[in-house]
Order: C-alpha cells, then structure tokens, then sequence
C-alpha cells in the first residue's frame, strides 16, 4: 500500500507540474488540479497510513487513525476546489476579453504597461 | 481571558457580512460601515498595542479547547505592531479609495476590502500553523476580487496569474505543513518549537525539507527574487487603492519569515536550528538590485512605485535575514517604513494621472495639470523618504540596516549593494520627479475638484506624513522595535503564554 500511495503522489505532482508549465489557461487549471489531488493524498498519508480503524472514539477500537489529516485534507478540499472554480471563471473571462489564452502573456494586448 | 484580542479577525468578517446582505445596492452606506470598521479596528488596535507593551505575550483559546488541541490567537509585540500598522494603512486607503470613487468601477470593492483585513489580522495573530495557512487563504481570496476590482482585459490576464501563482504557493504550503505534522504531530506553533528540537534523526531529512518548503511559500507571498514575477504586473494592473493596500501583503511574507524562523526553527531547533540563513541574505539583496534597477527602468509613476515596492522587500529581508537581535529590530523599523511609503506613492501615481488626462502617469512631458506643485511637493517628499535621504525615515532605517550589517562577513558586498541601488533608485526618482512635474506647461485649467477629491489628498498626504513622523520620532520608535526584537528572542515567554508554564518546564526537564 505504501509503494501504491507514494507512486500515486508522485505521478499526480509530475503531471500537475507538467501541466502547470503549458502556455495555455485550460492546462494550467488542470494542472493546479492534479497538484491540489496530489497534496490531498500527501497530508491524508501524513497520519499513517491504516486500515480499518476508526479515527474517533470507539468501545470496540483497537487502535485508532490520526483524525487531524483528514480535518486539515477536508479544509484544503474545500478551499482548492473554490479556487477552481475561481480560475476557470478568470480563464473563460479572460479568453472572452482578449481574445486569446496565453498565460506567459507573449501575445500582448494594447495598453500593456511594462 | 480578554475577548479584545479576537475583534481585529471578527469585526470585519461581521462588517464584510452585513456589507454583502444588507447595505449591496447602498454605496454610501457601504463607505459608513467600511470606513467605522476601519476606524474601530484602528482604536482596537491600538489598545491591543498598548496591552502588549507590557512584554507578556497573551494568547486567546478559541472554543476556550485547551493548547495545542484547539486553535490559538496570540498577540505579542510583533503581532500587535502588524495590526497597528494594518489598521493604520487600512483607514488611509479606504478613505482614499470611498473619496476617489475607486469603489464605484465595480462591486464588492468594501466588502472585499474588509475580508482582505479579517485575512491579514488573523495571519498576524494565529498562533497555529495550519490556521496561518487558512487566513492566507482568506487574505489571498479576497486579494483576487480586489486585484480584478474595475475588471478590463489587463486586469483579468494578470490576475489569472496571481491566482495560478498563488494557488502554487498554497499547494507547496500544504505540502510543508503535512510534512511538519508527519514528523512532530503538531501544528500549534509554540509547541512545534518544543518538539523541532526533538525530533528523531531520521526524520531531520524531512523536517529540513519542510521548513525550506516553507520558507519558498513565504518567498512567494513576499516577492522575493527569483519568487516575484508575479508581483510587478499584477501591482501594476490592480486599482491604485489595492496596489496601496497590498503595499503591506509583500509584509505578510516577511512576518511568517520572522515568526517561524525564529520560534519554531530558532537556536534551539537542533540540526534544523537557522535553516533560513543561507537562503534569506543573498535573495534579498538580489530582490534589492532587481528592484532599484526596475525603478530606473520605469516608464511610468505606478511602475515606479511598484519597483520601488519590490526593492524595499530586499531591504528590509537583508537585515531580517541574518536573524538577530539587532537586524529584526533595525528590519521592523525599515518595515513600518517602507509600507507606508509605498502606498503613499501609489495614492500620489493615481492623483497625478487623474489630473494629467491622456498622459495619466507616465514619465512624458504633458501640458500643465492643477495643483502640480502641491504634488509635486509630496511627490518630493515621498520619494526621499523611498530612496532613504535625510532626514527623513528611510535614511534613518538605511543607516540602522549599514550598522547592523556592519559586523556581517560579506559587509563589503551588501554596503556596495545598497549604497549603488540607493544612487539607482535616487537616479530613477529624480527623473520622474522632474520630468513630470517640471517639463510641464502652466496650468491652463482653473482648479476643479470635488470635496471627494480633497480627502482623497488628505489621505494620501497623511500616508506622506507617515515617514516624517517616524523620523521625528525616531528615538522611541527604535526603542519599541528593540523591545520587540527583544521579545521575539525569547521564545520561552511566547511558549509559555501559549502552553502554560507547567508545560514549559516539563518538556524543559525531558530534553
């Protein structure tokens, strides 16, 4: 299980990182998503990794699992998949008032300051 | 326990709220409650200030859950020094911005302004690791809507970079904080920096790891070289009274750089201990070339202040990062500095390019505008205080900053560094300074403004007031950042205020 997780974080961040150095708006915001699936796999792993325990109290437990990481993966849950939304209403926004979807802003619009 | 020490983070989180429901079609009602709240949260934070001027940190149980379970607030001098200078900045800028009728090209813009300040009070007073990572977020969320606030095709392109470059951040935040939960199984910062030290020898690798990770997060949100490509175009592009505001987002970095470093991987930390030192110096004085040399390079008065903005990080981060004593005290004072004068430049960009028409800001000769003289009086003013002449306050911070570097092994290199960007930047002002204000015709238009447009100087007049002040003062407002710098050396009373001297000695006896 330990080679599967570390495997699948590690192929999440590469194809993030990837992504995120396109030139486009659509593969950056699929990037930043990739990298935010990573992270969400990273800190549940950060409590060790266990099956089959309960992370609150439990007369029959016989062991627990750290209930934090999956309160902090729940709040960066909730905060990346805002900020999705938030990009991909910028990205399209942005496409609709220039015209064009570069991010490295190569293809400059009139009145660019330095 | 007093409740005062949780307002700064309520006050505008219920304002913002009631700003969004009840007072959305009101502009007018909306200035009363955002300019109240600023003015409550400066009168709080003042009183948080004078509270902890004793030099006993206090810290505020939220939920009343006991440390390290529940979630701190914690104000020491550092912290109340943050909130006053925020405070101070805040009700300046959003008097400029209700004057100027900034807030009128598009919605929100109150509402936003006073979720940005619930942000960056609460990242200043959290105590707890991953809640500082939260109230970035806050800060960083309503920093997107203000940066996109008058909408337009610039605007949207380089806020869609600041969002993609700080989502990143966010992300490498995260992967800091799980790593530093992984290894010590806390978050809470006092207690991190009794388990920092503990920690196994086997997981020294990771825990290295997560405090460089998190010192390029802190990079990121304060600018510093190679980290601040996203700075220029975005400070550029935002409305002047947000780029003024952010004048002190660049601040936020250099605080959590100031807090962690020192807390929770300070002396004690064992063989993670000063893990910040080779890395802080030597982006900081590239941030300070990079950012004179873009004021030299500037076409217009915001670009101007935007490089000038970038160099000053690099400043005040070279005598911070040394991570003593005497630097953070000599860091502090440049901090308060620079982030007033900063936003004082912006306000004094925008009033200029209001009056100069089709030329708006940029370093041509254009006909004559009104009342050039009296901006280009505070325009003069500003500007020697940004380039650190007398006798205003950034040469006295300038000097503190050559004292204190004084003693460091590569003195040779950072004296030549900021005396050559000092002369670069004092080139750069000089040129705009008279080509803006001197190559001009005389005024062909009669005086036409609008009792808004009055305030709106006062405003920015009173953020130019701010380095004179400091200067006037200088003798006691160095006693403070020495007491502060003092405090922020002893980690031990922080640890206490937080966990309890019980606990403190216990784990003192372990060790």
């Amino acid at each position: 299980m330990e080679l599967l997780m570390a495997s699948g974080v590690g192929v999440l961040t590469m194809v993030g990182v990837y992504l995120i150095l396109r030139a486009r708006t659509f593969p950056v915001v699929l990037g930043l998503t990739f990298l935010s699936y990573a992270v969400n796999l990273f800190l549940f792993a950060m409590g060790r990794l266990a099956v089959g325990r309960p992370p609150i109290l439990d007369p029959e437990a016989t062991g627990y699992t750290d209930p934090l990481p999956q309160a902090l993966v729940l709040t960066a849950i909730v905060i990346s998949f805002g900020m999705t939304a938030l990009l991909v209403v910028l990205a399209l926004r942005g496409y609709l008032e220039t015209g064009q979807d570069h991010v490295d802003g190569r293809v400059r619009s009139e009145g660019d300051a330095p | 326990m007093s409740h005062m020490l949780v307002v700064p983070v309520v006050l505008p989180a219920l304002v913002a709220t009631f700003i969004v429901t009840a007072a959305r079609f009101d502009l007018v009602l909306q200035r009363v409650f955002s300019l109240a709240s600023t003015a409550a949260l400066l009168a709080v934070a003042l009183g948080l200030w004078l509270l902890a001027g004793d030099g006993v940190p206090r810290s505020y149980r939220l939920g009343d859950w006991p440390a390290p379970f529940g979630i701190v607030l914690v104000l020491d001098r550092l912290s109340a020094l943050m909130l006053l200078l925020t405070s101070v900045l805040a009700m300046l800028v959003a008097l400029y911005a209700a004057a100027s009728f900034w807030d009128r090209r598009g919605r929100h813009f109150h509402a936003l302004f006073q979720f940005q300040l619930m942000g960056l009070n609460g990242a200043f007073l959290t105590g707890d690791i991953f809640n500082l990572f939260v109230f970035f977020e806050v800060l960083l969320i309503a920093s997107y809507g203000l940066v996109l606030h008058g909408a337009g095709a610039r605007r949207i392109t380089e806020g869609l970079k600041y969002v993609a470059v700080n989502l990143a951040g966010s992300t490498l935040f995260l992967l800091a904080v799980g790593l530093l939960y992984a290894v010590t199984g806390t978050l809470n910062m006092a207690d991190l920096a009794l388990r920092v030290p503990t920690v196994p020898e086997a997981d020294q690798a990771l825990l290295r790891l997560s405090a460089v990770l998190l010192l390029v997060v802190f990079a990121i949100k304060g600018a510093l070289v190679p980290l601040h490509f996203w700075l220029p175009g975005t400070y550029a592009a935002a409305s002047p009274p947000v780029a003024a505001l952010f004048a002190i987002m660049t601040k936020v970095g250099a605080y959590a750089i100031l807090r962690v470093y020192i807390l929770v991987f300070g002396d004690a930390a064992g063989a993670a201990a000063r893990i910040a030192l080779p890395f802080v110096l030597p982006a900081a004085a590239l941030t300070l070339v990079v950012g004179m040399t873009g004021v030299l390079a500037s076409r217009s008065l915001t670009a101007l202040a935007v490089w000038a903005l970038v160099g000053s990080v690099g400043m005040l981060l070279l005598p911070l990062g040394l991570l003593t004593e005497a630097g953070t005290a000599a860091g502090l004072y440049y901090l308060v500095h620079s982030t007033l004068t900063g936003a004082a430049l912006f306000l004094l960009a925008d009033l200029v390019a209001r009056r100069r028409g089709a030329a708006g800001d940029g370093l041509v000769a254009a006909p004559g505008f009104v009342e050039a003289d009296l901006l280009g009086g505070l325009f003069f003013l500003a500007a020697i205080a940004a380039v650190g002449l007398p006798p205003l306050s950034g040469f006295i911070g300038k000097l503190l900053i050559l004292q204190v570097l004084a003693a460091h092994p590569a003195r040779t290199v950072l004296w030549a560094t900021i005396l050559v960007t000092s002369l670069a930047a004092l080139v750069g002002f000089v040129r705009a300074g008279s080509t803006v204000f001197w190559k001009r015709e005389p005024a062909a238009a009669e005086p036409s403004h609008g009792p808004g447009d009055r305030a709106a100087l006062c405003a920015a007049a009173a953020l130019v007031a701010a380095p004179m002040l400091l200067a006037a003062f200088a003798g006691p407002t160095i006693a403070t950042m020495e007491a502060t710098a003092r405090q922020l050396f002893t980690p031990s009373v922080y640890i206490e205020a937080v966990l309890g001297p019980a606990r403190l000695a216990d784990e003192g006896t372990i060790q």
